[in-house]
Parts: structure tokens; sequence; C-alpha cells
């Protein structure tokens, strides 16, 4: 228990930043919704184009409404210029206030249809013009409604709202996407809390407010409605009130690793003086393009990763080489620095528990061939995606039976419960010696490396004191050391928190 | 007094269409100030959209209504709608004001907003009390919302009002005492007025002249006097038909 309070008030900052999120989605959407409900009571046809346009919106799965503004924004940028962010606040303000239009649309919309026509004809009749009747007659007869309306807005955005941590905006899906990531139940559970107190409050404060409408008891209204401004003032205090000094962002993707080694970036960051945060849970292709973009300054990425995804490019050439271009590519494509090579590789490759390999005399991927017709491949839901997937599958013909997902930490278990035979995993992860795995060989040379390398954003690498304070970390982490970091954070019992463990990494590392 | 030449209400040639239905074709009269007018005819017969035409609630198509010289179509809308009282079937009181906001609506759009003691005056018009004006239109019955929508037309000072249905949600004895509070209100303040029913007794009971209009046109223009003499023609005549043979056999009933 005393876990799980720890866990809560280190939230401070992610719950204010989901609170200013979410009442900034929210807003955005009541002063969307509120004049086209007013036009759509004027004409059928809005009325049905907007309901449907906002009913359509509400099909597509808010994780993927979140990942399209990404595209979206990066074309609009050809308008608005480079300077357009396309991670973070507002890729995740635009999608939450779409998904928070249609119940406000739609109780505003019923409300005015619904509005006696009797009175509507006095107000006429009385010689009020639009707007008079609007504002004294139209407005506080529908304000109950509209206020329910706002009201389911508000829950849904602040459940959705979670999901912004994969665009590498800070919310409160921090802790449960980490947490996800490493089996840590207590940071899964303190996130799950505190967004669902978060939507409870919401909910009773607004409802006060509806309540009041409806009763017309100002007070209740007005009481209502200072408890939630004082709520979101607080939040915007707490995000933006600081000392104004510039914060280094970190990126992070959403496996342990990624987590650890930012932490360490971070230590070494402070150490020097800087202030850091964290953008974590960030899509492998999201995390490239934000660095490069500036919209995050440092992230460890991996050569293979770059050389495969970004670069597309299908050759497999010695590790060397292979930096050397990537290097040129960064600073010719986007100006990104590459800092150097921390030191170890974190590959992928398939791996099998050992006694298994061993019954079935399995050393290689070559070996596999001939069986995979009769076995299960699991991966992270990027693997099959992924072109080193195809290029490994197309180098040694394998057709496997079936094919299935799990995030990162399922997978392992996935291989010891028997749901999957085979699965895609990371060389630099504790779990392959923990649990006794094999990694089947690769005699075609299909995978390419994955040195883990240090990028830096395009004007954050300019930065002599910023390089300064991270340099000590190149070629410092061997995989070993890497091995034993990863396992003691993902391990079943008695988990390391990823400052500890980062901690524990600096200190092995000679740091 | 060179005002008394000038009619209070002049239709020329008023038509109106929705569409391909018409519902007003051709009218052309006078009223002039001081007249109880009612303007009776069966549902459909294109009657309130006539009464809706002088404040423009439903515009004329072609043709022109004059009020007190003036051309409506030529005056602005709310300040025109506010020089004329205007009573509905509906009542239409705003649920969401008091008594006393309601009445004192028009004025307050006007930004001439009224003293508590002319809401009093209106509330003692109407025959309601002065405590009434605090109450929530949803406290009193149908016959007392319908006293506060006549309070509220009044508010203004109007010459004109102009009353659709007026009674026709109520029961019998509101009916009736509500008519007759009408009409002596009528006389006290020197009001026109047009009151559209379906109900000929009413209209012969309380009107100083009547008007039958059928299928968009009016067909009879006649004193009550007149039209119980057996004028009119038969479309105004079946219509008092109706309630004097409902006044025979009352009247033999109680022989």
């Amino acid at each position: 228990m005393s876990e799980i309070w720890q866990a809560l008030l280190n939230l401070g900052d992610q719950l204010s930043a989901h609170v200013l999120l979410s009442a900034s989605a929210i807003a955005l959407g009541i002063v969307t919704a509120l004049p086209l409900a007013v036009w759509a009571s004027r004409s059928a046809t809005v009325s049905r184009a907007a309901l449907g346009f906002a009913s359509l919106v509400q099909t597509i799965p808010a994780l993927a409404l979140l990942a399209l503004f990404f595209p979206i924004l990066l074309s609009l940028r050809a308008v608005f210029g480079q300077g357009l962010p396309t991670l973070g606040f507002l890729p995740a303000l635009l999608a939450l206030a779409l998904y928070a239009l249609l119940p406000i649309l739609r109780n505003a919309i019923t409300a005015q249809t619904n509005l006696d026509p009797g009175v509507i004809e006095a107000a006429d009749g009385v010689g009020m013009t639009f707007w008079q009747r609007l504002r004294l007659v139209e407005a506080p007869l529908s304000a109950p409604y509209v206020m329910a309306g706002i009201r389911t807005a508000a829950v849904w955005t602040i459940g959705a709202a979670t999901l912004a941590t994969t665009i590498g905006q800070k919310s409160l899906g921090d802790p449960i996407f980490a947490g996800l990531q490493t089996q840590n139940w207590v940071l899964v559970l303190a996130g799950c809390i505190a967004s669902a107190g978060l939507a409870l409050i919401a909910d009773g404060l607004l409802g006060t407010i509806e309540k009041g409408l409806k009763m017309r008891r100002r007070l209740l209204t007005l009481g209502g409605a200072a408890a939630v401004a004082l709520g979101v003032a607080a939040a915007a205090l707490a995000q933006f009130g600081g000392t104004g000094e510039r914060r280094i962002v970190i990126g992070a993707k959403g496996f342990s690793e990624q987590y650890i080694l930012a932490r360490l970036i971070g230590r070494q960051l402070e150490a020097a003086g800087y202030s850091v945060d964290y953008r974590d849970g960030l899509g492998s292709a999201v995390a490239h393009r934000a660095v490069s973009t500036g919209a995050i300054d440092v992230l460890v990425d991996y050569t293979g990763t770059i050389w495969t995804n970004q670069m597309q490019r299908e050759d497999n050439p010695p590790r060397d080489t292979m930096l050397e271009e990537i290097i040129a590519w960064e600073s010719r494509t986007s100006g990104t620095h590459v800092l150097g090579r921390l030191g170890f590789e974190n590959a992928y490759g398939l791996a099998m528990p050992r006694a298994a390999a061993e019954a079935r005399g399995l050393q290689t991927i070559a070996d596999l061939g001939p069986v995979a017709g009769t076995l299960t491949i699991g991966g992270d839901p990027e693997f099959f995606e992924r072109p080193e997937w195809m290029a490994v599958r197309e180098a040694y013909g394998l057709r496997f039976a079936e094919r299935r997902n799990f995030s990162p930490t399922f997978m392992y278990n996935a291989l010891k419960s028997g749901e999957a035979d085979v699965i895609g995993a990371y060389t630099s992860d504790g779990r392959i010696a923990a649990d006794d795995l094999t990694i089947l060989g690769d005699p075609r040379g299909a995978f390419p490396n994955y040195d883990a390398i240090v990028l830096l954003a395009p004007e954050t690498g300019n930065d002599a004191a910023i390089r300064a304070a991270i340099e000590p970390l190149i070629g410092a982490i061997d995989v070993a050391a890497m091995r034993k970091a990863n396992l003691s954070v993902d391990r079943e019992e008695d988990k390391l928190s990823f400052e500890e463990a980062a901690r524990q990494l600096a200190e092995r590392a000679g740091l | 007094m060179i005002a008394s030449d000038i009619p209070a209400l002049e239709f020329r040639d008023v038509r109106k269409s929705y569409g391909a239905t018409q519902a007003v074709r051709g009218v052309s009269l006078a009223i002039d100030s001081g007249q109880f007018v009612a303007l009776v005819g069966a549902s459909g017969s294109g009657k309130s959209t006539l009464l809706k035409t002088i404040n423009r609630l439903a515009p004329a198509s072609s043709g022109e209504v004059v009020y007190e010289g003036e051309p409506v179509a030529g005056l602005p809308l709310p300040a025109l709608r506010r020089r004329i009282g205007y009573v509905f079937q509906s009542i239409g009181l705003f649920p969401h004001m008091t008594v006393g906001e309601n009445i004192g609506i028009g004025p307050r759009l006007a930004k001439q907003p009224l003293a508590p003691n002319r809401i009093d005056e209106l509330l003692e018009l109407v025959e309601l009390d002065a405590d009434m004006a605090t109450r929530m239109p949803d406290a009193l019955s149908g016959g007392q919302r319908q006293r506060v929508g006549v309070a509220r037309a009044l508010a203004g000072h109007p010459h004109l009002l102009l009353m659709d249905e007026p009674f026709g949600a109520l029961d019998p004895i509101t009916r009736n005492a509500l008519g007759e509070s009408v009409r002596k209100l009528h006389d006290e303040l020197d009001l026109t007025t047009v009151m559209v029913t379906h109900d000929m007794a009413e209209a012969l009971l309380l009107a100083d002249r009547v008007l039958v209009m059928d299928k968009g046109r009016i067909v009879a223009d006649e004193t009550p006097q007149a039209l119980l003499e057996g004028g009119g023609g038969t479309v105004a005549q079946d219509l008092v038909a109706v309630p004097r043979a409902q006044a025979d056999r009352l009247a033999e009933l109680s022989r």
C-alpha cells in the first residue's frame, strides 16, 4: 500500500500536465461544438453533417487518432512552417478535442431541437433579436443538457489523455506505459488510480454545475465553476510556475532499457546542473522523428533500426561503415548529431528456450526453416512490421504456423507458458540469461548490427556543455552491464525503479 | 387628433404562401383605432397566418400591412414587435424567468427596464396578486399563466394587442373569466385588438366586429348583431349556427 502512495506522490508533474491537456482539449471541444450546434439548430443539413463527422471520429480508436495527427501536422508544415510541433501537446490537444466534440455537440443539438417551440415563438414575438434570443432564452434553457454533454466529454477525455504518452506528451499515461513495460503493477495501478480519481473529481464538479443550472441555483453553479477553474489554475501554476529555465527533454522508446538509459543520461545532465524532463514510451518511428525535429533533445537509438527503418537500406555493411553512413545521413537530412556508441549492442535475434532448441537440434535460424511450419512465433507489435523481419524471413524462407503480438514484457512469459515457441528477442535483454534462452545463430547475416548510439537534436548537439555532460557515457556501457540493469527492472521479484537501475548502472560503469 | 383619420391597421392585398400552399390569398381591409376585431375560421383557414403578417412572425409574401400609417415591412423588426402586444395560445412564458421578469422582458430588451411598481400595476391589471412577481411560471395555474402572458403583452404600452387563440388551452370557466378581463382591458386602455379564435360564440360575445376567414380569404365582415340576424353568407352562418343551436337547446332544457 505504501508503495502505491509513494508512486502516487511522485505523479504531481504528470497529474498537472494531464489536467492541463484535458482541460485545454475540453475547452477547445466546447468552443468548436457550441457555435456548430447553434448553426446546426438552424439547418438540418449542417446538423446531419456535424453529427455524422463527430460520430465518425468517435469510431477511430483513440490511440490511432492520436497517431494520425503526426502525419497530418507534418503535412501542415508546408503551410505553417517548420516551427509547427508534430509531437507532444499540439497533436494530443487536437485529437482529444475532436474526441470531446461528439458528446457536447450531440447534447447541444438535442437540447436545441427539444426547446419548446412556443417559448421560441414567444421570444420572437416579444421582439428579441437573434443574439438576444440565443443569450436570454436558448442558452439558459439548453445549459443543463450542454453541461451533461461536457461532463461526458470530460470523463472520456481524461481517460483517453493517458494515451497521449505514446506521442510524446507528458500525462498520467507515463506510469501506466512504463509499468506495463516492466510488469511494475504498482506504477500501472498508481497511474490508473490517479487518472480515474481525476475523472471522478471532474465528473463531480461538472455535475454540481449541471445541477446548479438545472435547479437555477446560481451559488451551486458558480461554486462548481470556481472549483474547476481553481484546479486548472493550480495545474497551470505547477506546469509553468517554475523558474522558466530550459529543461532538456530526454526521449525513451517503450521498453525497459530505454527508460533506464534515459535516466542514466538524465543523471549526467543533472550533475552538470541542467533540469531534465522525460518523454517515455515513444514509438520507434515517432522517437526518431522527435529527436530530428527537436521535439526532444536526446535519444538513444540503434544503428540497425535507423539503417533499415529510417534510411530504408537493405544491404548489411560492417558496423563501422554503417555508423559512418548513419552519421553522414543524419547530418545531411536533418542536422541531427550522433554523439557515439554507448558500447553495447541490442540486436534483434530469434530466441528459444535452450532446452527446447537442444531437443530439436536447432542452432541457427537456418535450422528453423524446415520446422517453422509447426511453430508459433511471438514478437512485439513493431517487430513484424519492420524491414529486418522481412529480410530474415526472406533469407531463411521462414513460414511459421502462427504469428502473435505481445508487449515486450509479456513475450518472455509467452515463451515460458508455451504460447509462443520462438520470439523476436532483444540481445541485451537480461531475461535471455535469466530464463535460460538461446539466441539462434544468423549465418546469412540477415539481421543488421544494432549498436546503441546517442542522438542529439540539431540545436542541442551544438551545445558543447550538453555534449560534454553526456560524453562520458560513450563506450562506457558493455552488454553484460546493460543486461544486468535490464533484468533488475524486468524481473518479477525485487524490481528496481528506473532511477535506481540507472544509478547502479552508472556505478558499474565507473561514473 | 389627426391620427384618428388614419386606420390603426390596414391590409392591402396581403398574400402569404408557404411553398406551393397559399395560406392567405389576398386580404384587403382596414381596422379603426379602438376596435375589438375577432378573426374567426376553421383550422387551416389562414386566420393565424394573417395575424402573424402584422408583426412579421409570418411576413407577407406580397401586398402590404400598414400599422398606424407605416408599412410594417419597412420597420426594424425587434422595435416593431415591441410596439405590438402579442398573446399566444401556447402562452410561451420563459420557464427560467420569474413572473416579474417575464412581464418586464419587452421593456428590458428596449433598455427601459420596468420599475417594480409598474410590474405590480400590470399584475393588478390582469387581476393577479402583486406577490406573484417572484414566482416561477411552473408554480402557476393555466389561467394565471395566460393572465401573465397578457400582462407581458401590455408591458410596453402598445396601442395594438394581437391574440392568437389566447384561451384555446383553458377550461371553460377560466376561459370565460379571462375573456371578460381582456375585453375590459381593451376598453380601459383604449386598445385596438385583433383576436384569432375558432369559437364563434367567443367572437360574438367579445368583439365589435367579426371577420370570417375561409381558404385564405375574408368571406364575411360583420358586426355580431348583423351575424345573429343572418348576415355574412353561408360559411359565417354555418359557424353561427353551432352556438345558436346550443343556446336554443339549453333554453329548452331549462324550461
